[in-house]
């Protein structure tokens, strides 16, 4: 299937000499939703605004549906909407003003139903007369995703949507995220928020220093580069870890109660059984047993670090 | 082209305008009164007729250029650099518009409004002195070429002011002053020989005179002069708002 965008071989160089992209290409897939995660200054933001048009980049190209985003930017960007980072909002504007202003903006005849629809889609419905600064924080960053969907784009950006959101509004913000995902918008995000590409994407990709250094599918990437970790509570504390333990990948917490074992699923072994048969032949007899998955932030941190 | 979205524009700018109608309308009302009462009653009493033209009914057409050059200019770099200082840039930058539908929005909407309140100022003065227009197509012509010109010349300043100080810059220091010496309240014949060859060195005098001739049918340099001088300034803020664009110079980076 042809990607819904391809970047290819995308760099900017910013009139400072900051080199915020390096080299990137990406495919992205129709109806996926796809999390760009990676620490602040990564080029994040540089990545959306190209493909969006803000920023121009230095080289490479970008298509969107098949149209490049620069010369054929008309019909590139008739598919693309942005949810910026930013609450940018012209304050004086009342909600249904603004939205109708976008949908303008991209080249649509007036359509007060579709306006109504993703107004009461967002309950932002009983607000459509009021001025966008009479608006709760959250309130201005639902219309503003509002504005972003005026013009029934096939594909959405938005860029770290839940940053400085409340716990209850991030939830809407993914449930709508889904469901628009349910009508056949692909969706990127950006985000810092690894718990965020876990609980949303189909796919993530890591940027760093203008790199992109990942693409895998949640899934596999959880899986391939999920470590876990076994937790031995002991019947007695030990001391010291014992020789006879040396070769397996184990830390004593402190106060010797509890034995850590640190072991990679997508090994061929994982090597308990050695480990537990080493235990017995050293005496040790522990009470209790647990296992744990390491989430995509310990992924994520592990990642960062090791490129570095 | 993109008609819908030059609509957007125009009318986003022309609701603005009609939101703060007490500024936009009644301002502009009260001041050419004042310039009335004092330039017209006051001193206008014991001035001679300039060019057999009543003094009250002679600064009516530098009147009306004095607001339509201030509103174009304000209107249009206002128009242009709120959105760039409020981020809301960001929608036009990533919205299918060309440049060009763009200008005619914003520099539409600034046209039409600094018209409508040189109109407003015509009518006020009608109720001041008696009012005849010898060439009111070319009344309109000219008003329109000047409201389009400048509002340009303010949508350039939009675009390269930085800060709220700058966009006032230009207007304060440079087109009030050209405008008060480009012969709103006085023929530049009334000048002494050395300040009447300096002021033709000034563009707001052509725009004065030729405006005058349009009510008057008299005027200080040719009605040729003035149009080809109107033309080249045109030409000159068409190429500066090109040149911007496709350089994308402090738009986008």
């Amino acid at each position: 299937m042809q990607p819904i965008i391809s970047i290819q071989d995308l760099s900017k160089v910013y009139a400072s000499g900051l080199k915020a992209l390096d080299g990137i290409d990406l495919d992205i897939r129709e109806g996926e939703i796809f999390a760009l995660l990676g620490p602040n200054g990564a080029g994040k933001t540089t990545l959306i605004s190209i493909v969006c048009g803000i920023v121009t980049a230095s080289a490479g190209r970008v298509l969107a549906g098949g149209h490049d985003i620069a010369s054929d930017y008309r019909h590139a960007r008739r598919l693309i909407g942005l949810v910026p980072q930013e609450l940018t909002t012209d304050a004086f504007e009342t909600v249904w003003a603004t939205t109708t202003f976008s949908r303008g903006l991209y080249g649509l005849r007036p359509d007060p139903a579709h306006i109504e629809r993703v107004l009461r889609d967002l309950s932002l419905w009983e607000k459509r007369d009021s001025r966008m600064m009479t608006l709760s924080g959250g309130m201005k960053r639902r219309v503003l995703i509002a504005k972003a969907l005026a013009h029934e784009p096939r594909i959405l950006f938005l860029d770290e949507p839940t940053a400085g959101v409340d716990v209850e509004l991030r939830r809407d913000m993914w449930r709508l995220v889904r469901s628009l995902r349910d009508t056949g918008v692909t969706i990127i995000l950006t985000t810092h928020y690894i718990e965020e590409a876990e609980e949303m994407a189909d796919r993530v990709g890591v940027i760093r220093k203008g790199r992109i250094i990942l693409v895998e599918e949640k899934a596999e990437l959880m899986r391939k580069l999920g470590k876990k970790q076994m937790t031995l509570n002991l019947q007695e504390p030990l001391a010291a870890l014992p020789e006879a333990l040396a070769r397996h990948d184990l830390t004593l917490k402190p106060g010797g109660q509890d034995l850590v074992y640190t072991y990679d699923t997508k090994g061929e072994r994982t090597g308990i059984t050695g480990l537990l048969a080493d235990l017995a032949a050293a005496g040790i007899r522990f009470r209790d047993l647990q296992t744990s998955q390491s989430s995509l932030e310990e992924i994520f941190v592990d990642l960062v670090k090791e490129r570095a | 082209m993109n008609w819908y979205a030059v609509r957007a524009i125009y009318g986003f700018e022309m609701a603005r305008f009609w939101r703060t109608a007490l500024q936009s309308i009644v301002a502009p009302v009260i001041a050419t009164s004042l310039y009335f009462v004092v330039f017209g009653a006051a001193i206008g009493s014991r001035v001679a007729a300039v060019d057999g033209v009543a003094y009250g009914a002679f600064i009516v057409p530098g009147l009306m250029m004095l607001s339509l050059l201030t509103q174009s200019i304000a209107n249009a770099s206002f128009g242009i650099y709120f959105p760039r200082f409020a981020g809301t840039i960001y929608e036009i930058l990533s919205a299918p518009v060309s440049p060009l539908e763009i200008v005619l929005g914003y520099v539409g909407a600034a046209a039409s409004k600094s018209i409508l309140i040189a109109l407003i100022i015509l009518a006020t003065a009608a109720l001041f002195v008696p009012l005849h227009i010898e060439h009111p197509v070319a009344m309109v012509l000219f008003l329109l070429l000047t409201a389009v010109t400048f509002s340009l010349f303010g949508f350039l300043i939009g675009l390269w002011a930085d800060g709220f100080e700058r966009l006032q810059l230009v207007p304060l220091l440079v087109v009030t002053p050209l405008t008060f010496l480009g012969g709103s309240f006085y023929a530049i014949e009334m000048l002494p020989p050395f300040w009447r060859g300096m002021s033709l060195a000034n563009p707001v005098v052509y725009l004065i005179s030729g405006f005058r001739w349009a009510f008057f049918g008299t005027s200080d340099v040719g009605i040729g002069v003035s149009v080809a001088m109107a033309l080249v300034f045109l030409v000159l803020c068409l190429a500066g708002v090109t040149w911007i664009f496709r350089t994308g110079y402090r738009l986008k980076s």
